[in-house]
């Protein structure tokens, strides 16, 4: 028998929705911003396809669009990458994937799905990953299409998208502050973000933010 | 040059994925790892709201996106839907601009 639809199951699905449909706005302004720093409508395609991580994406573009080496673009986009190595650690110690599965979800490893698949009660966690993972590739990559396409059509920045990204992952993430030490590691990780963006290239600040762990994880 | 770039990017980190799993489970069991896994999501989301809010290439500065984070932190703190502190935002930071 399949399992009854439970109220916690649907506000899942809903929000697997919501955060797709935000992310489309993301997308949309990644298309657009590969094409306006010179990549192809297919070269953005692609990126959204296969890397499918948006921070390292716009990493890229972003270090390309400034006249940066295709080097220095890949790093900064690797370091960014680098934190859904840790995100699939914790995934695969939840989810307890085995055989090609893990692999499927590896490439839907990325924040919205590890805030999502952590955040969800037990019984639903499954559904929480695959769903936000469904939506927001779909979401992703038609949004990519369009804001390509449509590159110049639209102001995202008179339309405030820009400012959705952030809200986003602020929304992402208080959720998942539970208690003392929590909240410490977001503050600290904040703070670490802040004070290395004026001295370290893009991408760096984010993983400098990691830094903030340490106390918590080395405290007997 | 570009293809290149873009081909390293795809395929790096859809690597970097998979490394995370496929380290052997018993790697899992230190009490440490779990921790920072477990935290580390908090310490850099935290970091991507300041680098979306505040981060202008390699300075600080307070703008529209400053406002829109701050309407949006009302929002998450009055436990409003996700959808709803993301439109707050944007319509905030378009709105600061249209001034």
């Amino acid at each position: 028998m399949p399992p009854a639809p439970s109220p916690t199951r649907s506000r899942v699905l809903r929000d697997a929705v919501a955060i797709g449909l935000a992310v489309g706005a993301y997308g949309l302004s990644f298309g657009a911003a590969a094409v306006t720093a010179g990549l192809s409508t297919l070269q953005a395609c692609v990126l959204s396809l296969v890397a499918f991580t948006g921070a390292s994406q716009f990493a890229l573009v972003g270090v390309l669009g400034a006249g940066g080496s295709a080097a220095a673009g890949v790093a900064g986009s690797l370091l960014l990458g680098s934190r859904n190595t840790l995100y699939g650690v914790r995934l695969s110690s939840l989810l307890g994937l085995h055989g090609p599965k893990r692999y499927l979800a590896a490439q839907v490893t990325i924040d919205e799905t590890t805030a999502m698949g952590t955040a969800a009660p037990p019984e639903v966690r499954g559904v929480a990953f695959w769903a936000t993972a469904v939506s927001v590739y779909g979401f992703w990559n038609l949004s990519t299409l369009l804001g390509a396409l449509g590159a110049g059509a639209v102001d995202t920045s008179a339309l405030g998208l820009d400012a959705a990204v952030g809200a986003a992952f602020l929304a992402l993430l208080a959720p998942q502050i539970h208690n003392r030490v929590g909240l410490r590691v977001a503050l600290g990780g904040a703070l670490l973000a802040a004070a290395a963006i004026p001295l370290t290239p893009a991408g760096l600040p984010v993983l400098i933010a990691g830094l903030a762990v340490l106390p918590a994880v080395l405290r007997r | 040059m570009t293809w290149i770039a873009v081909l390293a990017t795809s395929g790096g980190c859809y690597a970097l994925k998979a490394l995370g799993w496929s380290v052997p489970a018993r790697w899992l069991r230190a009490e440490r790892l779990q921790r920072a896994a477990a935290l580390l999501p908090l310490a850099l989301l935290a970091a991507l709201v300041v680098v979306q809010a505040l981060g202008s290439g390699r300075s600080l500065s307070i703008d529209a996106r400053s406002a829109g984070l701050a309407a949006a932190g009302v929002a998450v703190l009055r436990r409003a839907p996700f959808v709803v502190v993301v439109l707050v935002a944007a319509a905030t930071a378009a709105l600061v601009r249209a001034l």
